[in-house]
């Protein structure tokens, strides 16, 4: 079975080593997912599956057939930006931008875990239906996300103004 | 080149077979295989996927849980079951790694990651016999901030990185594995061997032989249980310290009572003497601290990790407090 890429069918690599990241960046030539750290510490390569985000460098691409990736290209409809692309320049939500598309990709996944009401490290009731998406929590759940320039105030103002309904 | 052969099991048995007679290695999620493996730690001549296998979350007929071991982490932390009848499980999970890490981590990967001690990733520069059995240890006189304190050996100080696996030890989790032999089970408690004189043996697991569940029993006292782990930030990183807890008090007394720390051995260390220390006696301030210390009587500190005592004590004394307060957490 192919993988599904931002909708397109590509076959899976042939070699099992490579890895996910590196497959959309080199072998699709798809370069918004950005390698950082390469072993899981920075959150650079975050990519959707299936709509959950996960780190596509300790992902192998060949466990993959079947699903569908979503990059930061994908996100973009028809030339228009995903709202959260617009806030995050609104807010000036990077500096260098290199962790920008897994900032993006990370903070859409997160909407949808925080929608489904998947607990976090700072949930007081776990038994909460509803978690309402707190400054607090929204660090938290972006804690996997590093940004070296310190752009944190406007990354978080940015997804907070698409995902919390406020400017925070 | 080095060669890699992958497949995907379809089921428990397919799984098995297709890893004998190689130098094989089941892969789940990869969140530490898959690094191992880029840093020459791991060399597998093949890859056996058992991510499709079991992987649902069921109550058993006592009144437990049954988890498959390809459950993500992340559908083991928010099931509600999980939440409401061993909440430290929950609290446990999502301290650890990060969201993106624990939506493609596996139960059966997360009990058999490996060490994240520095020397044993520096396959250049480093000695380590957990890696190279009998080189030597680069971390017993190196930077040892992060090693062990409980249970190490002269070969080895290196710590158990989970957190889940904390809080399946005080949970009295069982560990189901199947071989080309058969099936049986191993208490959470005693899947992880402490490193002795051969710290490349980290389990009691037999060449070949698969977790494909992990079961909880039922409990009285996991619905009043916490898990809190200190680290250098606030988030996404591993455990300086970490306590497992549920105590059940009859009025004054601890009637029950089932604690594991993480971050200071070789593996989720289940507070078997200070639980003994509790049970019965008061909950009080002065019996936590007695508890800790009949804990820790045994700590062998490095030159770089004696903080990790005290925080220890502190740590666990804090943590029955708060749940004897009854606060959430």
């Amino acid at each position: 079975m192919p993988i599904i890429i931002n909708g397109r069918e590509v076959p899976v690599p042939a070699d099992a080593r490579v890895s996910l990241l590196d497959f959309v960046r080199e072998h699709l030539e798809l370069y918004g997912t950005k390698k950082g750290c390469n072993q899981g510490a920075c959150g650079a390569c975050t990519v959707l599956v299936d709509g959950e985000r996960i780190l596509s460098c300790l992902a192998l691409a060949v466990q993959y057939d079947g699903r569908e990736v979503t990059t930061v290209e994908g996100l973009a409809s028809d030339g228009a930006l995903h709202p959260l692309q617009q806030a995050f320049i609104d807010h000036d939500g990077f500096q260098c931008g290199y962790c920008t598309p897994g900032q993006i990709c990370s903070a859409v996944g997160m909407a949808e875990e925080v929608a489904r009401g998947v607990p976090s490290h700072v949930t007081d009731d776990l038994g909460a239906g509803e978690i309402p998406l707190s400054q607090d929590e929204l660090r938290e759940r972006m804690s996997g996300n590093l940004c070296r320039c310190g752009a944190y105030n406007g990354i978080v103002d940015a997804i907070a103004e698409v995902f919390a309904g406020s400017g925070a | 080149m080095i060669e890699l052969a992958y497949t995907r099991a379809t089921d428990a048995s397919d799984a098995i077979r297709r890893a004998e007679g190689e130098n094989a290695k089941y892969l789940g999620g990869g969140t530490n295989l898959v690094d191992l493996m880029r840093e020459t730690v791991e060399v597998p001549s093949a890859l056996v996927d058992v991510t499709r296998l079991w992987d649902e979350i069921q109550e058993t007929d006592d009144g437990g849980l049954m988890i498959g071991a390809a459950a993500r982490n992340t559908a083991v932390a928010e099931h509600p079951a999980v939440r409401a009848h061993y909440p430290m499980l929950t609290r446990a999970i999502v301290a650890g790694a990060s969201a993106q890490i624990r939506n493609m981590a596996t139960v059966g990967g997360n009990l058999l990651q490996r060490t994240r001690c520095t020397y044993f990733y520096d396959t250049d520069g480093s000695r380590c016999n957990k890696r190279s059995p009998g080189e030597g240890c680069d971390a017993i006189e190196g930077f040892n901030r992060s090693h062990a304190i409980l249970g190490a050996s002269p070969a080895c100080v290196a710590t158990h990185p989970s957190d889940m696996c904390v809080a399946l030890a005080a949970l009295d989790a069982v560990v189901h594995l199947r071989s080309a032999s058969g099936e049986r089970t191993v208490a959470l408690c005693d899947l992880h061997t402490l490193p002795g004189d051969r710290p490349d043996v980290e389990t009691v697991l037999a060449p070949g032989e698969l977790i494909t569940a992990v079961q909880l029993p039922p409990s009285n006292l996991a619905a009043r249980s916490t898990y809190r782990k200190v680290r250098d930030r606030a988030s996404y990183a591993f455990a300086l310290v970490s306590v497992a807890a549920a105590i059940e008090l009859n009025g004054g007394a601890i009637a029950d009572v089932r604690l594991a720390l993480g971050g200071v051995a070789p593996k989720p260390w289940r507070a078997w003497r200070a639980e003994e220390a509790l049970r019965g006696g008061p909950a009080t301030e002065a019996s936590f601290l007695e508890a800790a210390d009949a804990e820790l009587a045994d700590a062998r500190p490095l030159a770089g990790n004696a903080f990790k005592v005290d925080l220890a004590r502190r740590t666990l004394v804090a943590v029955l407090q708060q749940l004897t307060e009854g606060a959430r957490r």
